[in-house]
């Protein structure tokens, strides 16, 4: 961590009041302002996990009409975690070698003046909006793949994955559009990770005569190693929730189905898309369905982003 | 120094060293060398070869292309690997496929730049933006994006007031106070996990917080709005707010501390003014951020006809719901594509507003960045 | 560096700017629509102000949007909203209050409570008014095919995903004259919940039960396959965009360019028109529950009587009788009598599509409303 002085004369670590006198009125008032934030993230994020709670465990006992036509909630919530895993996983096989290709142009190919212009080109990536993604990805993104879904149903469809009715807007456009997506996350990421390769170990390996992609394989990935998964698995976090995109192009029926294939019309459907697509039309005890899908979401995305931050900090802690 | 030149072509003095490495698959000691253009000569190889092969097969403009850059990569590799030998060849793919990487990330935000300016520019007339969806324009006659454009300001405004003194405050404490106790530990914890949270269900959160408030099974507020983006800026904010405030020397506050300055006084009068390039930059970054979102306020603020200036009391129009919605707004076909028009108006008027406090943010960062010699 | 790029960056940054100043004069539009027909008694609409709150289903909302559209120009002090979130949540914001009229595709019964606690709500019975009825048009998209011929049991296998190929013989007997393509058929349906997919399936349900075993259903049954699509909109751009040889179901006002089925009513086949839909409530019976104040039909598909159109979706309009406040009495007195006007219903079947009330309808409609008070 950051190595803080001890702030001063007065103030040892956890109780500044009892410290020396005199306390000054400011000094107080400006440390229980910033105590009282901390404690309203806190607060809020209790909020969520309550409110969730409050409004999504009365669909426990939701059935039929009440959990969309699945026996039980378990299943409605277990047939759109199925969607939503397989959709983002898809997404992150996608974008896993994009990113790491990106990083590397970004952190070692490109020359000086060039890598920052490609860094920035990425970022703006990140800066377009969901909703014009989806757009896009509906208009424009899913009739340039027809041909393609229509030659691998043709000459591959024995696979299971390319099985099935060819339709433009199946889940591998949608996980096309997420990877695309989570691609800017990744890679900057990953371009932090392999710019901390010790300078010593690549200029070691070129000393050996290893060339630059031999460098690359000896020192950068085996350094960068556990940064390379944990930045892979917050990409997947970032998959799993992301909404509009999936919601715009996705053609889902209710829970959707439980299929591997990729190109064809019927597919299964994802949570974060199933809320924004039916959130408008339902009432009662349907909205509890939703917010305890929701809450299966939340859970979800918290337990991958937690394995993320624990591989990046133990791989900190032993690199 | 080695790590960013840029040339393919490694310098001829490595191939000394190749000696001291056991190389199987190389035969001659000196092993010879592509000429410098090599590169460029099996780029027009390979389109030659692949738009040839694509006309006689039929192909279409993208299957040629992708011909072509398979070509390419087959064809580059096996010269390099028969003159340079093997490893030379393998340096020489992994190099061509990680510049590909970069055209493929590329092609898909070119495109999708293209298509929004071309499709939406010529929508943005004075009336566009001016007017709002009263009155006929639900019907197909004229309408305008002022009332989302309005609305999106508004809630974003919102979310930002609530975020901005929580976060920066939070980020205060994280490093001025809390330093390495337990409670900091905690929150740093669970500013992570808020920054994994599904936009969606941040919307999720403020329903159900507003229905329990109001007592209306179907509250539509703005400040719902604002609250539900807020959730989503505080974690940006704390995270590059806290970044900035770790980068300020420990000099400073020892200075001044010595000097008799109270703790307070040097975080306001010294740390954050030292800070404050970074911390902006930040603030608007995480504002840019929300302001795309929709999810959230699909579920919570609903849509309006006409700018809604009341946070508290009924509907508001903002821009990304704008466009999800009137994607399904239909009219009498005699109007003709007058939905998707707006669609892609509105997607260029968030498009623009968006990418414009990137590039201020950018050109804060730039302009106030201390200098470093990085 | 630094110089260029703050220039780049400054140009879309003002030109944003600019947009904003120029926009903030904005709202507002004016119209070049000429009303015909009469908009009725005018002195319900004498100084009517305020908001009036309404929602429901959203097969009416572009009628809605018609309607308001048109109130907007004789009573201009009342801003009108219709949120078209479902009937489903249209009853129930009716039911607590919220909405003080509401559009519904289902009337209300008391399966589960929901006319008694309407009735608990308003004071007295609940009105209840068939305001929307449209035909649901079966679209289709099949290269060299203007004419289709469709009888009831072939349709309900077509969408059940039980014919599969546009040139089965069960098609062909129908439409000898057709060059039908040895292709694919490929079902677009409402991948939400919608009041067109529960009157389509309802129609089905009545006249090809043994080929459509799903029943009468809201959300597309997933066990028949098919493409969905959200909103009729959605549904429409699918069969018009995308790969050719889709058939679905939707509004017939939404058909566009597409070609149309014609339906087999006893021995005839019968194309969708506003007049053929509106004549179902002709020949159908009232429903169990209809009385004074509720104009409710169970909608007789089986029908054979001539020049019929039997895929039809009937839409509902709720109010109260009495309202505890005077003003909102006046205001939804005064919005529906311009909905049952002659003017009210020609904006409607100009614009939305819908089949204007037949006469003796429209003049029971129009005692009822009458009565509404405070």
């Amino acid at each position: 961590m950051s190595t803080m002085v001890d702030p001063g004369p007065e103030a040892p670590e956890t109780a500044p009041q009892q410290a020396k006198p005199p306390t000054r009125l400011g000094d107080v008032l400006f440390s229980k302002i910033s105590l009282v934030s901390g404690l309203i993230v806190i607060l809020f994020l209790a909020g969520v996990g309550t409110f969730l709670l409050i409004q999504g465990l009365p669909a426990l006992g939701a059935s039929g009409e009440t959990a969309y036509g699945e026996p039980s909630i378990w299943k409605f919530v277990g047939m759109l975690l199925y969607g939503t895993i397989y959709a983002s996983v898809i997404a992150i096989v996608i974008v896993t070698p994009l990113a790491i290709g990106l990083a590397l142009v970004i952190s070692h190919y490109a020359p000086r003046s060039l890598a920052k212009p490609v860094g920035y080109l990425v970022d703006l990536l990140a800066a377009v909006p969901s909703v014009v993604f989806g757009l896009w990805g509906l208009e424009v993104l899913a009739p340039q793949l027809l041909p393609a879904y229509k030659w691998l149903s043709e000459h591959a469809s024995w696979i299971p994955l390319f099985d099935g009715s060819v339709n433009s807007r199946s889940l591998l456009t949608a996980s096309i559009v997420l990877a695309l997506m989570a691609l800017p996350i990744v890679t900057a990421l990953l371009r932090e990770i392999f710019a901390q390769t010790p300078r010593a170990h690549e200029e070691a390996a070129l000393a050996l005569g290893a060339t630059r992609w031999e460098m690359i394989r000896l020192a950068v990935f085996p350094y960068a190693r556990s940064g390379m998964v944990a930045a892979i698995l917050l990409g997947l976090g970032r998959a799993l929730g992301e909404t509009m995109a999936v919601a715009m192009v996705l053609s889902a029926t209710g829970t959707g189905y439980l299929t591997l294939s990729m190109i064809s019309a019927e597919n299964p459907n994802t949570i974060a898309a199933f809320i924004a697509n039916n959130y408008a039309n339902a009432s009662g005890a349907k909205i509890n369905s939703m917010i305890f899908a929701g809450l299966a979401l939340f859970l979800l995305t918290f337990v991958v982003n937690f394995a993320g931050r624990w591989i990046a900090t133990r791989g900190q802690n032993k690199g | 120094m080695t790590r960013n030149t840029g040339a393919p072509e490694a310098p001829d003095s490595t191939d000394a060293a190749y000696t001291e490495l056991p190389m199987p698959d190389t035969l001659s000691i000196h092993s010879g060398q592509l000429p410098r253009q090599a590169t460029l000569m099996t780029v027009v190889f390979a389109a030659a070869i692949g738009a040839v092969g694509g006309l006689i097969l039929g192909a279409g403009p993208t299957v040629i292309v992708l011909l072509a850059w398979a070509i390419f990569l087959v064809a580059l590799t096996t010269w390099s690997t028969i003159v340079e030998g093997r490893r030379k060849g393998t340096d020489r793919l992994v190099n061509a496929m990680v510049w590909s990487t970069f055209v493929i990330a590329m092609l898909p935000l070119l495109s999708l730049l293209w298509t929004v300016i071309t499709k939406g520019g010529p929508v943005l007339t004075p009336d566009f933006l001016s007017r709002d969806m009263t009155g006929f324009a639900a019907l197909g006659q004229g309408g305008g994006i002022y009332h989302a454009i309005m609305g999106t300001i508004m809630v974003t405004g919102i979310a930002a007031i609530i975020a901005i003194p929580v976060g920066v405050f939070t980020a205060i404490y994280l490093v001025e106070y809390g330093a390495a106790s337990r409670l900091a530990k905690m929150i740093t914890f669970l500013v992570d996990v808020m920054t994994g949270i599904p936009s969606i269900v941040s919307g999720l959160f403020a329903i159900s917080l507003f229905i329990v408030i109001t007592g209306d099974p179907l509250p539509r507020l703005g400040i719902g709005g604002g609250v539900a983006l807020a959730l989503l800026m505080i974690p940006t904010v704390v995270r590059s707010v806290e970044e900035m405030l770790k980068l300020v020397p420990d000099d400073l506050r020892e200075a001044s501390y010595a000097l008799g300055v109270p703790k307070w006084r040097t975080i306001v009068k010294v740390v954050l003014p030292t800070a404050v390039a970074g911390i902006v930059t930040g603030i608007t970054l995480a504002i840019a951020r929300v302001a795309g979102e929709t999810a959230p306020l699909l579920l919570i603020v609903g849509t309006f006809p006409s700018a809604n200036w009341n946070p508290f009391d009924g509907a508001v129009q903002t821009l990304p719901v704008y466009i999800y919605t009137s994607l399904n707004g239909t009219t009498d076909p005699k109007y003709g594509d007058i939905w998707t028009d707006r669609v892609w108006g509105a997607a260029l008027v968030l498009i623009i507003i968006v990418m414009a406090l990137n590039l201020i943010a950018r050109i804060i960062g730039n302009i106030f960045a201390p200098k470093t010699g990085r | 560096m630094k110089r260029t790029s703050f220039r780049s960056i400054a140009a879309p940054a003002v030109a944003t700017i600019a947009v904003f100043s120029l926009a903030a004069c904005g709202g507002g539009n004016d119209s070049d629509t000429e009303l015909t027909g009469d908009a009725g008694d005018t002195s319900v609409y004498e100084g009517l102000s305020g908001k009036l709150v309404g929602g429901g289903a959203s097969s009416q909302a572009s009628a809605q949007d018609a309607w308001i559209a048109g109130f907007s120009t004789v009573a201009s002090d009342v801003t009108v909203t219709y949120d078209p979130q479902g009937s489903g949540t249209g009853r129930e914001n009716f039911i607590s209050g919220g909405y003080k009229f509401a559009g519904t595709d289902a009337y209300l019964t008391d399966e589960e409570g929901e006319l008694s606690d309407a009735t608990k709500n308003c004071g007295s019975t609940p009105i209840q008014i068939p305001n929307y009825v449209s035909p649901i048009a079966v679209i289709f998209n099949v290269e060299g095919v203007d004419e289709l011929n469709l009888a009831p049991d072939v349709l309900g296998d077509i969408f059940a995903g039980k014919i599969k190929k546009w040139n089965d013989p069960r098609i062909v007997a129908d439409n000898k004259d057709a060059k039908l393509p040895n292709a694919d058929i490929r079902p677009v349906h409402r991948s939400d919940e919608s009041g067109t997919t529960e009157n389509f399936t309802d129609y089905l349900d009545a006249v090809a039960k043994k080929n459509w075993t799903a029943g009468v259903v809201e959300t597309w049954p997933k066990e028949f396959g098919g493409e969905g699509a959200k909103g009729t909109d959605g549904v429409v751009k699918s069969v018009t965009d995308g790969e050719k040889n889709a058939i679905a179901y939707a509004d017939a006002s939404k058909a566009g360019d597409l070609g149309v089925a014609k339906i087999k009513v006893g021995d005839a086949f019968v194309g969708p028109s506003a007049d053929a839909a509106a004549k179902i409530l002709e020949v159908s019976p009232e429903a169990d529950g209809a009385g004074d104040t509720a104009m409710i039909y169970d909608l007789d598909h089986t029908t054979t009587e001539d020049g019929v159109y039997p895929i039809v979706l009937t839409s509902y309009l709720l109010a109260c009788q009495q309202y505890d406040d005077e003003a909102t009495a006046k205001q939804v007195k005064g919005y529906l009598t311009y909905i049952l006007s002659d003017q009210g219903q020609t904006i409607g079947s100009e614009e939305a599509g819908s089949a204007p009330l037949a006469d003796d309808l429209r003049t029971r409609a129009q005692e009822i409303v009458a009565t509404i008070g405070s």
